[in-house]
């Protein structure tokens, strides 16, 4: 079975790093995977997003349109893509930057502040992995191992320093 | 082996220096960037050349200097400025210098876009610039297969004294998956009797050249290299054959449409249909016989590109139309969906 | 009996294609002078443009590269760059330098790429049979300026010597002629010059050579001597225009 991750947002939020988190679980646990990211002018401050795709079995198209779980960082990526969740898939909200709450019944919608819950705990520009967090406790996709040897991977060696603060902000979407 | 996460345009960068690549000269375009941004900070550290150049056409002069001279060189691009290359690579392969080019294609003509595309099959197989001449043409699917490819590349390029394209697109250089790197011995091989890196008064002159004034000459030459062409095309053709023992449709794609063509191949299966897949590795010399081996026992061939249709014409070509050949294709820069090609396979699934 | 003349060791002996009254044999021959003095044929690698003097080839005795048009910079650059213990030069015309080639020379200049580049001025293009080149003079006939080069219409030469001598890589920027004996000998002391650049590593070195092209100007060879001193050297003043090796750098 092949799951398909969108994470979607502004350019800066992180969108792509948190990609490469999941896609460094998946190499950690020696599934098959792939990560794509857009490319082009949206990178520089406008919508940026990331196909990630885990799987046992050789991954076909990485291209993710029709995601089982969605990253929504900011409201534009939230209408863009909320539609696209399969059914019976997830999608994890910044209800912080955005305030619209779906009505489609067929999938699961966690609502998490998690810019709120970065910022106050000083850890600003942590939503990402506040939303990882969360993802990987309701999906149980990974588990925390994995993820804290993922970051570690992804970190590079010049700021070892973020990696206590990105473990920090999982754990705390982890436990909302 | 170990396994790492890499970008297909990284991947090849690194590869290519574990291939004994001593030199990269290029331009920044997008969607290919990474690969010069790799090499930079890359080739230094293994005792090579990493030079920005002026333009696309400095880039691929400055291989064809380096390349004279007997070292493994190579440039890479995107789309539009790969049409800038083509005079220099028409003098590679006039002058018969084997060297290296990557094109990760994007959406044309003109300026086009900067998303995935198959368009530039045309030119890599049939155009690479003036004159009778071939490159050989790789068709990645993989970061994985970029890696091996890269190797294989350069080595194939050296043994006929031909150069090589690595023809992928955006979405295989955008794109991490994981990879590793096979310990690469590439082949040595002994270009003294040809390269211009000094006689050091041991030896006649040589001349790297592709000018022969006298039309016979010049005949003879590319006879010559025809030659060469016709034993390449027998030894050097490479393809995977996916479900075509049974098939009854056989799906032809390459490169990044091969992913999703066998996505789209699966599902077909799950639905009763007998889809197989065809999957040229190599575009130049295209796999015929191949081919013709995996539609044996297929009605129906069904192109699919990033493109308005080029790979079919080689595809017709080879069986030599002798079966239905419909084609399905997404431009521009966008990417086809398993869905929709499904759909196609079953509309001719309907038909059968 | 001692010899005091004779054909340079690195000069190919070969008949010549170029025509009657040309200057290209008489710098072919200056370059291979400097290299036999030099010792260094067995370690030079050529590069040769596309125009007249294309099939230089043949005629030099060190390992030759034969470039697109224009492009002879470049592929000097990738010679220079994976064999940088070896002399590198580019033998070009004023077409193939100063116009299709422009960028090419601008940043092999800018990049202070340490090779040499023989440029031959002669106002025309030899090789396609006389049309307007960057460098022909305003008012000159030529077969795409029949009626005189006119500004209005065609622009202004490139001064090659002075656009290379403003940018930082130059070593060496020196516009010299082949018309007299003193100025030959002034010429083979800025090619020597040239390629010890080369050896000492300091940069670009461009020699521009006031050449002559009988045929193409419909001049007879001694007349053609004649047009390069009434009309090409005041319009094109010979001179040192940069030399890092002089105290004061630049003139």
């Amino acid at each position: 079975m092949t799951t398909e991750i969108l994470l979607a947002g502004f350019g800066g939020q992180g969108v792509l790093f948190a990609g490469k988190v999941l896609a460094y679980c998946g190499l950690m646990d020696s599934k098959k995977l792939s990560w794509l990211p857009s490319y082009g002018p949206e990178m520089r401050g406008g919508t940026a997003n990331c196909s990630v795709c885990i799987s046992d079995e050789p991954i076909g198209s990485p291209l993710v349109l029709t995601p089982d779980i969605l990253i929504a960082m900011n409201g534009p990526s939230y209408d863009k893509f909320i539609n696209s969740v399969k059914s019976g898939g997830k999608a994890f909200i910044d209800s912080t930057l955005v305030d619209a709450k779906s009505d489609r019944t067929d999938i699961d919608c966690f609502y998490i502040p998690s810019t709120e819950i970065a910022d106050g705990n000083d850890l600003k520009g942590g939503s990402n992995m506040v939303l990882l967090g969360k993802l990987i406790k309701e999906t149980g996709i990974f588990n925390y191992d994995t993820i804290q040897k993922a970051i570690e991977k992804v970190v590079p060696a010049s700021k070892m320093h973020l990696i206590e603060n990105n473990l920090k902000a999982i754990k705390l979407g982890m436990n909302y | 082996m170990e396994r790492s996460l890499m970008k297909g345009n990284e991947a090849l960068a690194e590869a290519a220096i574990r291939a004994g690549c001593k030199c990269f000269f290029g331009y920044p375009i997008t969607p290919q960037t990474e690969l010069s941004a790799y090499m930079a900070k890359r080739m230094h550290k293994a005792g090579g050349v990493f030079l920005q150049a002026e333009s696309e056409i400095a880039a691929i002069n400055m291989v064809l200097g380096a390349a004279s001279t007997g070292v493994r060189a190579m440039t890479s691009s995107s789309s539009p400025g790969v049409s800038l290359k083509s005079e220099g690579i028409s003098y590679l392969a006039g002058s018969d210098v084997p060297a290296l080019i990557i094109n990760v294609q994007r959406g044309g003509p003109g300026l086009g876009g900067i998303q995935p595309s198959q368009a530039d099959y045309w030119q890599a197989t049939r155009a690479m610039g003036h004159g009778d001449f071939h490159v050989l043409v790789f068709a990645p699917c993989s970061v994985q297969e970029m890696v091996d490819m890269v190797v294989k590349a350069f080595d194939t390029a050296d043994k006929y004294r031909i150069p090589a394209m690595i023809l992928a697109d955006g979405l295989l250089g955008q794109m991490m998956e994981p990879v590793s790197f096979p310990e690469i011995n590439p082949d040595s091989v002994d270009k003294s009797s040809w390269a211009a890196c000094g006689h050091g008064n041991k030896r006649e002159h040589h001349v790297i050249n592709s000018l022969y004034l006298q039309a016979n000459e010049l005949e003879d030459k590319v006879n010559e290299r025809f030659k060469r062409y016709e034993i390449i095309k027998e030894n050097e053709t490479d393809a995977e054959l996916y479900l075509t023992d049974d098939c009854d449709i056989l799906v032809c794609a390459y490169g990044a449409s091969a992913r999703i063509v066998k996505s789209a191949v699966n599902s077909a299966r799950e639905a009763g249909i007998k889809a197989g897949m065809f999957r040229p590795k190599t575009l130049w010399p295209f796999p015929v016989k191949e081919l013709n081996k995996a539609c044996k026992n297929a009605s129906e061939l069904l192109c699919v590109e990033m493109s308005k249709g080029q790979m079919i014409d080689d595809v017709k070509l080879a069986i030599n139309c002798s079966k239905p050949v419909s084609f399905f294709g997404r431009t521009g820069g966008v990417i086809p969906t398993p869905v929709e090609v499904l759909e196609q396979i079953k509309k001719i699934g309907g038909k059968i | 009996m001692p010899v005091v003349f004779k054909r340079p060791d690195s000069l190919l002996d070969v008949p010549m294609h170029y025509c009657p009254g040309c200057s290209h044999g008489i710098v072919h021959r200056l370059v291979c002078e400097v290299i036999d003095e030099m010792g260094i044929e067995g370690d030079t690698i050529g590069v040769c443009p596309v125009g007249c003097a294309v099939m230089s080839y043949d005629y030099f005795g060190c390992d030759m590269i034969e470039a697109p048009h224009g492009r002879a910079p470049a592929v000097a650059t990738g010679v220079k760059r994976t064999n940088p213990d070896k002399f590198v030069f580019t033998y070009q015309g004023d077409g193939d330098l100063a116009a299709i080639g422009t960028a090419e020379t601008v940043h092999v200049g800018a990049r202070g790429e340490n090779i040499v580049i023989i440029f031959i001025n002669n106002t025309i293009y030899g090789m396609t049979g006389g049309q307007m080149a960057p460098t022909t003079i305003p008012g000159q006939v030529t077969q795409t300026t029949p009626f005189g080069r006119d500004p209005e219409l065609a622009g202004y030469p490139v001064r090659v010597c002075e656009l290379i001598s403003t940018l930082t890589g130059t070593a060496l920027a020196q516009r010299v002629a082949v018309d007299t004996v003193k100025h030959i000998k002034e010429a083979k002391e800025a090619i020597r010059k040239a390629f010890e650049n080369q050896k000492e590593k300091r940069g670009l070195s461009i020699v521009e050579v006031l050449s002559t092209c009988p045929t193409n100007w419909g001049l007879s060879p001694v007349d053609a001597i004649k047009r390069l001193q009434k009309e090409m050297i005041p319009y094109y003043p010979l001179g040192v225009y940069k030399d890092v090796t002089t105290k004061e750098g630049e003139k």
